[in-house]
């Protein structure tokens, strides 16, 4: 990575580069819990999807859901990293009214998921990022403490719900990478179906540890944790603010605190949670509820040959397959809704041309109207009409674009669009001509101009022609037509 | 024909069989003893009205195929029962009615068997003679202020004094086995994961296990037959071919091995039990089995080991009593002040001490000298066993230190209350199957128990030795019904 790129915090003539480490928790993609059989769609009314198992009944006992097993190991996979073949579930014991068991059953000293790697397409090339660790835990609860003045309520809907936590190794050294970071997490998720990277449902939130270093120290410095942050905005205001803070601090001569923060997303600041000195001891032993978990070779191998194209290899296939740029193939394959669309309107139609109509107009329409490609007003189908239409030189590029105007009211069949108003290119070169004889005729001083030296002045009559021709002369025909009129 | 309620549950399921007895008779004779018998205490919750409907019931429409039919059983009051209070001996529960049915219960119910009521044990099964209990101490019937054992005291009680035709208790450290030989009845602990501990309130998951507790080691085997299953929904039951256990009970023992572990030779340990040991010894020889010397040398490291698991599994599976959710609340100004105050006042003194211990040996720093270490050692005492069976069949010891004792004599002595599990606990620690069964009395006419251990899954094994001995040692309980009223 080139020096000038690095992300450095400033103070009187020194440096200070920042480390950031992500506790990244996703929702498993799952229709039942990880330990008992109730639903977890999101949204219903508040405990009606819990079962005597989430709501910690005596004598009640957890069993596992084979299928979030299989979606830890899936993202495993897609994380390259190692897949544990014995792991171990722990409890982690706290009291809390949203978690009816007193404790919480995790992964602690044997996860399901070790070391792997994320790769981040920066502007200025690539850059990896170390996973530590996936584990499998399940939620809490949710305690609501705005509804009654005097008692909290509890919500246990979400209690017992499968989370993957993934924790990067500390390689993450900007807000940007941390947007990337978690950008290409959800993607290779969201490939894999194993988290839906939902972020205002919660499906994914991070724990962000930050620490700040002097630039070219080797060691860390001491860090804080960030609690639970729920936007990559948020994250990345949490990290300059933390940041600073810890700076200031420095800049003092004052020690830095190992604590747990929170961050306040109205004042942009960070406030302390608990020290390290109040940290929690929460007496991790095995579940004696739970085997240890055993998984065989021949499951792996077959969640493996289940496991479809991810980005990095998409995007590879993008550029040597359909010649794309760098950057045009880590745009189409970030999300693989994208992917599957541009895949589906190049099944009939010219790649080039459904690059850059996917990349510009469709992508402008669906950021104005704040909408997912899924929800796409024009169809992969139609788009292929139009850009064979723009090929075939049946409309002009710039017919197109009023075609598209029209197209997103509904996803209108563009042929239908063209035919009822007339909008098909004149392409005959006989009327092209008279056309061109036409403006030729009526613009008699500016031929003598051109003639006379003044080159400038044939984009005039290249629009005079489109003009007479009301837009739907052929370009490339009435650029041809007009050289040989002109210069012969 | 004799009286009703002293029959064994294979005479009173032949009677009911050949329509000799009727459901409605025998469930009425075992509720007017009861009635009677109030002074033994050995009732939290009856249900008596229910059971006499569903014993018109059961002979309205008889089926005699089943292996319990139209049987009225009490059951340890740990069982979850759907509709029928259950406290596990706890203020804590006190008022908790279960809309489910423990799985060990379902298979009673699905075998014809009618329930009568819930029988008092010590609070969350942790105590060794019923005096832990919310509900009050039970009475050996054996003879007055004596403590029934414990947890399972009015399990056992409720046998030996012939108010419930048999019953099942829980074990975690002896807690059927000890009250069993306190009251000169049969008790089995079958292996870790043969009964399903869903819906049995848990005491230290990985010891826990149910079990049948009955007047003769026949009944035991009928009892197990019916309670024994695999069940996907307790992820440590284990799914194994079960024996027909009463089908395939058989006196012949003819070259059977027995050993005798030289290490359940504990100091000051009563001459009667060496004598009752001995005894069991020489009747094993004349039944045919071959008698042999063996070693379990970790077995003094069982106590302490068993008193750091336990506590440990216990202080985690008693956090979801905390006033929130169901039963005892008591409130505060806050969360942690409603927390402090429910737990404090729900739950009784040994059953704080336990989470207190269990803590204690789970903190960070504490962790690995005692938790781990503690789990180490229970890896050395499964493979002493291990080893010891690959020599022999089965294990021949006492079932306790000593007889039944006062009630009040220990209850300020924890550690000496603790000794009493003495032989029993290995036997949870290496999930083994053991049975007590009544072997003789001592200088009071107390009973005592001697204690059978088998390999893994070899329940029919132990239970046919027992069955053997049983004969030979042709045990009379005489309990003189002096708590009975008018």
């Amino acid at each position: 990575m080139s020096k000038n790129s690095e992300y450095l915090i400033e103070r009187e003539n020194k440096q200070y580069e920042v480390i950031i480490g992500l506790e990244v928790h996703a929702q498993v993609t799952s229709e039942s819990k990880l330990f008992s059989q109730s639903s977890t769609k999101f949204g219903a009314e508040p405990n009606t999807q819990v079962s005597l198992v989430d709501a910690a009944f005596p004598g009640m006992l957890p069993v596992i859901n084979e299928f979030c097993i299989e979606q830890a190991i899936k993202t495993g996979i897609g994380l390259k990293a190692k897949i544990n073949k014995k792991s171990v579930f722990d409890r982690k014991n706290y009291f809390y009214a949203d978690l009816p068991q007193g404790y919480q059953i995790s992964q602690y000293k044997y996860p399901i998921v070790g070391e792997g790697k994320v790769i981040l397409d920066m502007p200025n090339g690539q850059k990896e990022i170390g996973i530590e660790r996936l584990h499998l835990e399940q939620d809490a609860g949710k305690s609501i403490h705005d509804i009654d003045p005097n008692n909290t309520l509890v919500d246990l809907n979400r209690s017992g719900v499968a989370l993957m936590e993934i924790v990067s190794k500390p390689d993450l050294r900007s807000p940007d990478e941390v947007n990337v970071y978690i950008k290409k997490l959800r993607s290779i998720m969201r490939y894999l179906g194993t988290c839906d990277g939902n972020m205002q449902e919660g499906s994914l939130r991070a724990d962000v540890n930050v620490s700040v270093r002097l630039k070219g120290e080797i060691e860390f410095g001491t860090r804080c944790e960030i609690k639970n942050v729920n936007s990559i905005k948020f994250m990345q205001m949490a990290i300059i603010s933390e940041a600073n803070r810890q700076i200031d601090l420095l800049e003092e001569g004052k020690e830095i605190d190992q604590e747990t923060r929170l961050f306040d997303t109205k004042r942009n600041e960070t406030r302390s949670m608990r020290s390290k000195e109040d940290a929690h001891d929460y007496r991790y032993f095995p579940d004696p509820d739970l085997l240890p978990l055993e998984i065989s070779q021949e499951l792996i191998e077959k969640i493996k040959s289940d496991i479809p194209e991810l980005p990095d290899e998409k995007k590879k296939r993008f550029i040597d397959k359909f010649n794309l740029s760098p950057y045009e193939a880590t745009i189409l394959v970030s999300d693989i809704e994208t992917s599957n669309f541009f895949e589906e309107v190049i099944k009939n139609s010219d790649v080039k041309l459904a690059t850059n109509w996917i990349t510009g107009e469709l992508f402008a329409v669906l950021n104005e109207k704040n909408l997912e490609i899924s929800q796409s007003p024009v169809s992969a189908k139609n788009l292929s009409k139009l850009i064979n239409l723009i090929k075939d030189g049946t409309i002009s590029g710039k017919i197109a674009k009023t075609v598209f105007e029209q197209m997103i009211n509904g996803d209108q069949d563009p042929l239908i669009i063209v035919k009822e108003k007339g909008l098909k290119q004149e392409s005959d070169p006989k009327a092209i001509e008279e056309l061109i004889n036409k403006v030729i005729e009526n613009n008699s001083d500016k031929v003598a101009e051109y003639k006379s030296g003044k080159d400038k002045l044939f984009g005039f009559f290249v629009g005079q022609a489109m003009k007479e021709s009301k837009g739907k002369g052929n370009p490339q025909l009435i650029n041809k037509i007009l050289k040989e009129k002109l210069n012969g | 024909m004799s009286d009703i309620t002293s029959q064994s549950l294979f005479e009173l399921t032949s009677n009911i069989k050949e329509k000799k007895l009727s459901s409605e008779e025998i469930t009425k004779a075992f509720i007017n003893r009861a009635e009677r018998s109030k002074k033994l205490n050995v009732y939290v919750t009856d249900n008596f009205e229910k059971a006499i409907d569903q014993s018109k019931k059961f002979d309205s429409n008889p089926n005699f195929d089943f292996k319990l039919p139209g049987i009225p059983i009490a059951v340890k009051d740990l069982f979850c029962t759907n509709g029928v209070r259950t406290t596990a001996g706890s203020k804590i529960l006190n008022n908790f009615v279960p809309t489910y049915e423990s799985t060990v219960t379902q298979n009673l119910w699905s075998q014809g068997a009618i329930l009568l009521g819930k029988l008092n044990c010590d609070e969350f099964a942790m105590g060794s003679s019923n005096e832990t209990s919310f509900f009050g101490n039970v009475q050996n019937p054996v003879g007055e202020n004596l403590v029934p054992g414990g947890s399972s005291g009015g399990s056992s009680a409720a046998v030996a004094a012939n108010l419930t035709p048999v019953t099942i208790g829980t074990d975690t450290g002896g807690s059927i086995r000890q009250p069993a030989s306190f009251t000169g009845t049969v008790g089995l602990k079958p292996t870790y994961g043969s009964c399903s501990r869903y819906g049995i309130v848990a005491f230290a998951s990985s010891l826990d296990q149910a079990g049948p507790m009955t007047k003769n080691v026949r009944d035991c085997s009928m009892l197990l037959e019916v309670i024994s299953s695999f069940d996907q929904k307790d992820s440590t039951s284990i799914d194994y071919k079960r024996n027909y256990y009463s089908k395939e009970l058989t006196k012949d023992i003819k070259g059977k091995k027995i050993g005798i572990p030289k290490e359940y030779r504990v100091d000051n340990m009563p001459d009667e039990i060496e004598q009752l040991w001995k005894n069991g010894i020489s009747y094993a020889k004349d039944c045919g089995a071959e008698i042999i010397d063996i070693s379990l040398p970790h077995t003094n490291y069982a106590l302490p080991t068993y008193y750091i698991v336990a506590p440990a599994e216990a202080s985690s599976n008693l956090a979801r009593y905390d006033g929130v959710k169901y039963g005892f609340r008591s409130l505060g100004q806050n969360l942690i002040e409603m927390y402090e105050k429910t737990r404090s006042e729900g739950f009784g003194d040994e059953v704080k001490r336990r989470i207190m211990i269990g803590t204690y040996v789970l903190s960070s720093g504490y962790y690995d000298a005692y938790y781990l270490k503690a789990q180490k050692v229970r890896q050395l005492i499964k493979k002493d066993f291990d080893d010891a069976f690959s020599k022999v069949d089965a294990i021949l010891t006492p079932s306790t230190p000593s007889s039944a004792f006062k009630i009040g004599e220990k209850t300020n002595d924890p550690v000496s209350m603790y000794l009493n599990d003495i032989f029993t606990v290995p036997i949870n620690l290496a999930g083994l199957p053991g049975i007590s069964i009544p072997a003789g009395k001592d200088k009071n006419n107390y009973p005592l128990g001697l204690q059978v251990i088998g390999k893994p899954f070899d329940e029919q094994n132990i239970l046919n030795i027992s069955y053997a001995l049983e004969d030979k040692i042709n045990f009379k309980n005489d309990i003189s019904d002096w708590w009975l009223s008018e």
